[in-house]
C-alpha cells in the first residue's frame, strides 16, 4: 500500500526516467512541473495521514515542516524554472539535450532531499544527503564554462570530503547505540536513538559529533567550511541557485539538529548548543564583512545564505522554546524569501545579460516590475518590518538578549553590518542611471510573489496552528 | 580464534594504511593507480575476513564490490583514460613529499588518540577504527596535497576505501549503508569521468592548478 509518506519518494523517482527521456524541452520542463506538483500534494497529505514508525521512515512534527516547505518550493522553483530554461535556450547557453540531464537531476535532487528528510535511519538519510549534493554538482557544472567547472569541482571535493566525514561520525553513533540497542536496523533509527541517548557512551557519542559537525556543517555552509558554497551558488544555472540555498542547506542543518537532540539527551556529552552558537556568530559575523566586497549578484546572495545560515545554528544553539521557535520561523522565511529573491535575480541577470552588478544600475527605469520584486526581497533577507524575517530575527536577539547579554551584542552588530551592505548594494542595482542592456523581461512573476506574500502573512499575522506547531516542533527540539 | 581474528584483522588494514603511505609519496600517475587498486584488493580481503568472522555473508557481497569495482574496473579505466589523455608518463610533483609523510605520520597517531574512548566499547573495535581513520585522513591529505585532477580523485576513493573499512569493522551494520557506500564509489567516478572530460575539453590538461586562474570574483561576463 502507498501512502503519501512512499508516495513523495515514488513520484521524483518516475519522473526521473520519463524527463531523462523526453527531447522536447517544454514537454519536459511541463512534467517537470507536474511531478513537481504531484510530490507537493503528496506531501501536504502527509499533513492528515496517521504514520506508524517503522525502522526505515519516519514522519514527526520536525520533519512533515520540512517536508512540506521543501515540496512547495520545489514546485514554485520548477515553474520558475520553465521560463528560465526557455530563455536559456533562446540564447543558446544550454542545448535540449542538456535540458533533459537537467530535468533529471533536478527530480533527482528532489527525490533525495525527501528521502534525507524522511528517514528513521542515519544511514538512510546520509543516502539521502550524498544523492542530493551529487545530482547539485553535476547541475552547477551545466554551463560548461572554465568558472562553472571550478565551481563544481569545488563543490565536489568539498562536498564529497565533508559528506566523508559525516558518514564516519554515522558509524561512530552505530557503534556506540549497538552496544545498548542490539545490532541492526534498530541501532540507527532516530526515535531509539533517542531513546536510549542517555545510556549512551559519552565521549564516542561526543567524538561521533565532532565528524558529523564537520560533515554536515559543510553542507549548511557554516563557515569556515564554506568555501564551495559561493561558487556553486554563482556559477551554476539559478534555479539550483534557489534550491541550493532555499533547500539542501535547510536538509543540511536538519540532519544536524537531528543529532543535536540526541546528544542533548545525554547529559555527559559535550554541549552542542555552545558549538552551534560558535559557528553561527563567526559565519554571521564573516558573511556580514563579505558582502561589501561582492561584485556579483547571486555570489552577494550566496554569501547572505552562509550569513542567515549562521544565524538559523546561532538560534538553535541558544536553545529554548523562544530561540528553538526563531530559528524554525527563520528557516522557513529564510527558503521562502532566498528563493524569491534568486528568481528575481536570475531574471535580472537574464535581462541585463550579466550577473556583475556594477552592470545592473537603474533597474528602477529599464524594468520596473522586476525592480519591485527585487527590492521587496531584499528588504524581506535584510530583517526589516513587515516581512516574517524581521519577526525571526527580533524574537532571537531579544530571547539572546535576557539570557546572555554580551552574545546579543555581537549579533545586533552582525546583523547591522549585513543590513548596511545589503542595503547599498540595493541601491546600485536599482536606482542610478541605467546602464547595460535592457532586454524585455520574459519572466514568470508569481513564484517570486507567493513567496514574499508569505513571507509577509508570516510577518503581520502567523496563523495559530503554525504557532501551535512551530512551538511543538521547539520544544522536541529542546 | 579471537587472537587469531585480531592479527589477521590487523595485517589486512595495517597493509591498507601502507598503501595510503605509498599513495602519499607516489609520484608516477600511473602507479598511483596500480597502489590504489592494490589497496582495493588488501580493502575486499579485509570485508571479507570480517564476513568470515562476524558471520555476515553478506559483506561478502560489499567484499565482490571492492574488489571487482575499485580493484579491477576502476583502475583499468582510469589507465585508459590517462592513456588517452597521454599523462601516463607524467610526472607529477607532489609538493614536500617529506613534509607530508611527517604530516601523514602525525594524522595516524592523531587518529589513535582520538578513537581512545572506544577502548570501554571494545579493544578490537578501537584498534580498527584508528586503522580506517589513518586512511580516511591520509585519503584527506592526499586530495590536499595532489594538484591532478587524477589524483585527487584517487585520494578521495582511497578516503572511501577507509570508510568501508570503518563500517565492515562495525559488527551487523546494515547492509543499506554498505551497498551505498560502493554505489557511491560508482557514482563518484561518473562524476569525475564527466569532469575530467570536460576539463580536458576546455583546458587541455587535467592539472587542477589550470583551475586557479579562474578563481574567486570574476572581472567580466
Amino acid at each position: 500500500m502507498i501512502g503519501p509518506v512512499e508516495a513523495t519518494l515514488i513520484i521524483p523517482a518516475i519522473a526521473i526516467p520519463i524527463l531523462a527521456l523526453v527531447s522536447s524541452y517544454r514537454l519536459g520542463a511541463s512534467l517537470n512541473i507536474l511531478a513537481s506538483a504531484m510530490t507537493l500534494s503528496a506531501a501536504v497529505a502527509l499533513l492528515f495521514t496517521a504514520h506508524p514508525r517503522s525502522d526505515l521512515i519516519i514522519i514527526d512534527d520536525f520533519n512533515i515542516f520540512l517536508v512540506v516547505l521543501t515540496t512547495f518550493v520545489g514546485f514554485t522553483t520548477s515553474i520558475f524554472s520553465a521560463t528560465y530554461l526557455a530563455h536559456e535556450i533562446e540564447i543558446g547557453r544550454l542545448t535540449p539535450l542538456f535540458l533533459r540531464f537537467y530535468h533529471a537531476m533536478y527530480q533527482t535532487l528532489m527525490g533525495a532531499m525527501n528521502v534525507a528528510l524522511v528517514a528513521n535511519n542515519i544511514g538512510l538519510m546520509w543516502v539521502g544527503v550524498e544523492v542530493a549534493t551529487l545530482s547539485t554538482v553535476m547541475m552547477v557544472g551545466i554551463y560548461r564554462t572554465p568558472e562553472a567547472i571550478e565551481a563544481a569541482w569545488k563543490y565536489f571535493i568539498l562536498g564529497s570530503v565533508g559528506i566523508g566525514l559525516a558518514f564516519f561520525g554515522t558509524i561512530l553513533v552505530y557503534l556506540v547505540a549497538q552496544e545498548v540497542v542490539g545490532d541492526g536496523l534498530p541501532a540507527m533509527s532516530w526515535d531509539l536513538l533517542v531513546k536510549s541517548a542517555p545510556m549512551l557512551d559519552p565521549q564516542l557519542l561526543s567524538l561521533s559529533f565532532v565528524f558529523l559537525l564537520v560533515g554536515y556543517g559543510t553542507k549548511v555552509g557554516l563557515a569556515p567550511f564554506h568555501a564551495w558554497l559561493p561558487d556553486a551558488h554563482a556559477e551554476g544555472p539559478t534555479p539550483i541557485s534557489a534550491v541550493l540555498s532555499g533547500l539542501l542547506l535547510n536538509v543540511a542543518l536538519y540532519a544536524l539538529l537531528r543529532f543535536k537532540i540526541v546528544l542533548a539527551g545525554n547529559a555527559a556529552a559535550i554541549n552542542v548548543g555552545a558549538i552551534m552558537v560558535g559557528l553561527g556568530l563567526v559565519s554571521l559575523m564573516f558573511a556580514a564583512f563579505m558582502l561589501y566586497r561582492r561584485r556579483d549578484i547571486k555570489r552577494l546572495f550566496a554569501y547572505s545564505s552562509i550569513e542567515h545560515m549562521g544565524i538559523a545554528a546561532f538560534a538553535f544553539g541558544m536553545g529554548g522554546p523562544l530561540a528553538n521557535f526563531a530559528g524554525l520561523l527563520h528557516m522557513t522565511m529564510h527558503s521562502l524569501i532566498k528563493s524569491g529573491i534568486f528568481f528575481a535575480v536570475g531574471h535580472i541577470a537574464q535581462v541585463k545579460g550579466t550577473q556583475r552588478i556594477a552592470a545592473i544600475s537603474g533597474l528602477s527605469v529599464t524594468h520596473p516590475v522586476l525592480a519591485v520584486l527585487f527590492s521587496l526581497g531584499v528588504i524581506a533577507i535584510a530583517g526589516l518590518p513587515p516581512f516574517g524575517m524581521f519577526t525571526s530575527e527580533f524574537m532571537l536577539v531579544s530571547s539572546t538578549f535576557a539570557r546572555q547579554p554580551a552574545l546579543s551584542v555581537v549579533l545586533v552588530a552582525g546583523l547591522l553590518i549585513a543590513f548596511g551592505a545589503l542595503i547599498l548594494r540595493l541601491q546600485d542595482i536599482v536606482f542610478g542611471e541605467p546602464i547595460g542592456k535592457a532586454h524585455p523581461a520574459q519572466a514568470s512573476y508569481i513564484p517570486a510573489y507567493v513567496h514574499l506574500t508569505l513571507a509577509l502573512i508570516a510577518g503581520v499575522w502567523l496563523p495559530g496552528p503554525v504557532v501551535q506547531w512551530f512551538r511543538g516542533v521547539a520544544a522536541l527540539l529542546g | 580464534m579471537s587472537q587469531l581474528w585480531f592479527d589477521v584483522a590487523h595485517l589486512l588494514a595495517g597493509g591498507m594504511l601502507v598503501l595510503s603511505f605509498a599513495l602519499l609519496y607516489q609520484d608516477r600517475i600511473a602507479a598511483v593507480i596500480n597502489v590504489f587498486a592494490l589497496q582495493a584488493i588488501a580493502l575486499s580481503l579485509s570485508v571479507a575476513w570480517q564476513a568470515l568472522v562476524q558471520d555476515a555473508p553478506h559483506l561478502i557481497v560489499t567484499a565482490a564490490i571492492a574488489l571487482i569495482v575499485k580493484g579491477f574496473v576502476i583502475p583499468t579505466a582510469l589507465h585508459h583514460i590517462i592513456r588517452q589523455m597521454q599523462i601516463h608518463r607524467e610526472i607529477e610533483e607532489v609538493i614536500g613529499s617529506g613534509l607530508t609523510m611527517l604530516t601523514g605520520l602525525g594524522l595516524v597517531a592523531l587518529s589513535i588518540l582520538l578513537v581512545q574512548p572506544v577502548g570501554e566499547v571494545s579493544i578490537y573495535v578501537r584498534e580498527d577504527l584508528a586503522f580506517a581513520l589513518a586512511v580516511i585522513l591520509l585519503g584527506l591529505l592526499m586530495m590536499i596535497t595532489r594538484r591532478n585532477a587524477v589524483t585527487q580523485v584517487v585520494g578521495f576513493m582511497s578516503l572511501e576505501n577507509g570508510l568501508v573499512l570503518a563500517a565492515t569493522g562495525a559488527k551487523g551494520m546494515p547492509l543499506v549503508v554498505e551497498i551505498s557506500v560502493a554505489f557511491s564509489i560508482l557514482i563518484a567516478f561518473i562524476v569525475f569521468g564527466i569532469f575530467v572530460f570536460r576539463i580536458r575539453e576546455r583546458f587541455d590538461t587535467v592539472d587542477v592548478s589550470a583551475l586557479d586562474r579562474f578563481r574567486g570574483e570574476r572581472s567580466d561576463a
